[in-house]
């Protein structure tokens, strides 16, 4: 029965619905889970990759390694601040196994993890953290963009990046990077938006480790969940367990497949937890109790793993100890390199701020130069 | 100034096609002042494309298109409606080619109409040049010509880094005897222009205040004054010998701007210009600028903005006798 066949619809108040107006998409295949996905400990983990699970097994030792190297070097002066990723490391390492060598990464500053995953040299990606004032490595060599310190501005560089790519015909997929903070801020939603208008081929992912510093979720969003945040601008949202490296490695294959064959953008939650402080400089215990602490320590992602795969037969004692052995490698060379005082040389202040250095540049470094050299004779 | 304009972009996307245009607006309409008129219809849309509203995305989209090769031409249609954009440009657009020394530059021209004289409403009037200038990383150019309009811009895309183009609002109907089908050669960036010469005093300008300082300078001649104009048409670089040589010639200068004065491009131009030429000056560098204030409206603006009569009355001010 339409309007205009119901009993007085001539007198009715009612206008007719304004035109033009079609909802675009049934939000549902958009909605996230209730429940973040999980495969290990389940019954989806019989259906597990042996030798990939090795090789995840052995980059999350060495990440759990990294950090604690990491966090040492900040206690010996050696890198001037460190936000580590202990207890997030399967979120940084499924993030850099899923990407083919033509794909980028775009880490935030928290996730040189990542950038160590996907090859780069743990001494290189902690240049910036160490204060030097350059990235430290070539980002078109490596396909990793510089670590951003600002919170979800580099989100809509995956984007232009990815769209850069596609027009040109090129199979890139961006996967970027941002913690549960960083979805506040507007480019996180900018970026979103471009993301799912022009179907770019990227991957956000949110690393929703609890707080940022200090502020937990409940104040940061009154969304059920971060990946819910996916179905205004029209993209799937995904929730999964952060500390779960199969399911991570999953869902973040399955986003990075659905982008590469152009079906757009999608937002990924990883429910993790921060075990330590935001960086070295920070105090968590004045935002957070050990219970929870404790309770995460339980679902620990290393632990996870190991378990599962020594159940299942695909680890044994030997093997751990060759993974254990292989971490401390890394980490021996980490510490060789980083305590190699950096070469820095005060004229580099000038040599790259332009293209073509401006007039007044070649005078302030003409002054630098004369004050160097009058301390050489000093 | 405007067809100028329109006509710069579509020969840089005509020879190179990693040229992309892109903004709200610049697409079907071809721009709220039509600047972009004709490129979508042209070159498609994805290389004219019509963005979401949101100044920080399209910039910071533009970032990501630049370290992939392509070359973006961002516009953001109102000087006011720039600074949602500012963090991308401070902190990434800026910045890049340093912090990744020299591996990461951004070839990315940034378009802003800027200035008042048309009338508009709040916010869509600023002169926001100072903010920029104040930015290391970025280049800033303004076009107070037709045929600069055209070569600057030329220049600006061409830049392997990031420039800031300003563009004077109220000079986009400004005709001039300019033959698009033999446009000038590219002047480059950097490079300040002699636009009237003279010997009694120095009028140091750019963009929409340079028609006003030509005048102003027809019209001193009646009072006894030979005035020389300097068009800066860059920022940054600054063409500090150009400013010097004429100022050591006349010996007096004034520095016309419609930005506020405090904190303005004039404040570092007349610091500059003493430092240079104090044993040269008869009188202390003066500035003409917009009063500091937010952007008057538009039944107001004609006070705010520096015109002839206050020009002429600083320039009166230069028989300076202690």
């Amino acid at each position: 029965m339409t309007v205009q066949e119901l009993p007085g619809a001539g007198a009715s108040h009612r206008s007719t619905p304004p035109p033009a107006w079609s909802p675009r998409t049934d939000a549902a295949p958009l909605l996230p889970d209730p429940e973040p996905y999980r495969v290990l400990g389940t019954e989806a983990a019989d259906r597990l990759d042996p030798e990939l699970m090795r090789r995840c097994y052995a980059e999350l030792v060495r990440g759990r390694r990294y950090n604690a190297q990491a966090t040492a070097l900040t206690k010996q002066g050696r890198l001037a601040v460190y936000p580590s990723t202990v207890g997030q490391e399967a979120c940084e390492i499924a993030a850099a196994l899923v990407l083919e060598e033509q794909d980028w990464l775009f880490p935030s500053y928290r996730d040189t993890l990542a950038a160590v995953a996907r090859g780069l040299d743990p001494v290189q990606a902690l240049t910036l953290l160490r204060g030097d004032w350059h990235t430290g490595y070539d980002p078109r060599e490596h396909r990793i963009a510089p670590l951003s310190t600002p919170l979800a501005t580099q989100l809509p560089h995956a984007v232009g990046l990815a769209h850069a790519a596609r027009l040109r015909g090129d199979d890139v997929v961006a996967l970027a990077m941002v913690g549960d903070g960083g979805t506040s801020e507007g480019d996180f939603h900018e970026a979103l938006n471009f993301a799912a208008v022009w179907q770019a081929p990227v991957v956000f992912l949110v690393q929703n480790n609890g707080f940022a510093i200090s502020v937990p979720l409940a104040k940061q969003t009154a969304a059920p969940t971060l990946a819910h945040k996916a179905v205004g601008y029209g993209m799937p949202g995904r929730l999964v367990d952060g500390n779960d490296i199969a399911a991570m490695h999953e869902v973040l294959t399955e986003a990075v497949r659905r982008a590469r064959a152009g079906g757009g953008p999608t937002l990924i939650e990883a429910v993790t937890y921060r075990m330590e402080a935001h960086t070295n400089a920070d105090d968590a215990t004045r935002y957070r109790g050990d219970a929870e602490v404790e309770a995460w320590k339980a679902h620990d992602p290393v632990d996870l793993l190991e378990r599962e795969l020594t159940a299942r037969g695909i680890i044994d004692e030997t093997a751990i100890q060759a993974v254990r052995d292989d971490a401390e490698t890394m980490a021996a060379a980490l510490r060789e390199g980083m305590n190699a005082d950096p070469v820095v040389d005060p004229m580099d202040l000038f040599a790259h701020v332009y293209a073509e250095q401006t007039d007044r540049l070649r005078e302030q470094a003409a002054m630098l130069r004369a004050e160097l050299e009058a301390e050489d004779q000093a | 100034m405007a067809q100028a304009l329109t006509r710069a972009m579509r020969d840089a996307m005509a020879e190179d096609p990693t040229v992309h245009v892109m903004g709200e607006d610049v697409g079907t309409l071809g721009g709220v002042f039509r600047i972009t008129d004709g490129l979508a219809k042209e070159f498609g849309e994805e290389r004219c494309t019509d963005t979401p509203l949101a100044e920080a995305g399209i910039l910071g989209a533009a970032v990501g298109m630049a370290m992939y090769g392509l070359r973006p031409v961002v516009e953001m249609q109102f000087d006011a409606f720039a600074y949602p954009a500012f963090e991308q440009l401070i902190s990434h657009v800026a910045k890049m080619r340093n912090r990744t020394r020299g591996a990461m530059p951004l070839p990315i021209t940034i378009r802003v109409p800027y200035g008042g004289g048309i009338g508009g409403v709040e916010h869509h009037c600023d002169s926001s040049e100072a903010y920029y200038v104040a930015t290391p990383g970025l280049h800033v150019v303004t076009p107070a010509t037709v045929e600069d309009a055209y070569g600057l811009l030329r220049a600006s895309i061409a830049s392997d880094d990031p420039v800031v183009f300003l563009e004077p609002k109220r000079l986009y109907w400004s005709k001039a005897d300019w033959r698009p089908e033999a446009p000038a050669a590219v002047p480059g960036i950097g490079k300040a222009l002699v636009r009237r010469a003279g010997t009694s005093a120095t009028l140091i300008t750019y963009g929409p205040s340079l028609p006003v300082c030509l005048e102003a300078a027809e019209a001193a001649r009646e009072e006894g004054w030979d005035l020389e104009v300097v068009d800066l048409r860059s920022l940054v670089p600054f063409d500090e010998q150009t400013v010097v040589e004429s100022v050591r010639r006349t010996g007096r200068a004034v520095v016309v701007h419609e930005a506020g004065g405090f904190g303005g491009p004039g404040a570092e131009i007349a610091a500059r210009v003493t430092e240079r030429c104090f044993h040269h000056l008869e009188a202390p560098v003066l500035r003409v600028t917009g009063f500091d204030i937010p952007y008057p409206p538009p039944m107001l603006e004609k006070h705010h903005l520096p015109g002839v009569d206050r020009i002429l009355d600083t320039v009166a001010r230069l028989q300076w006798e202690n």
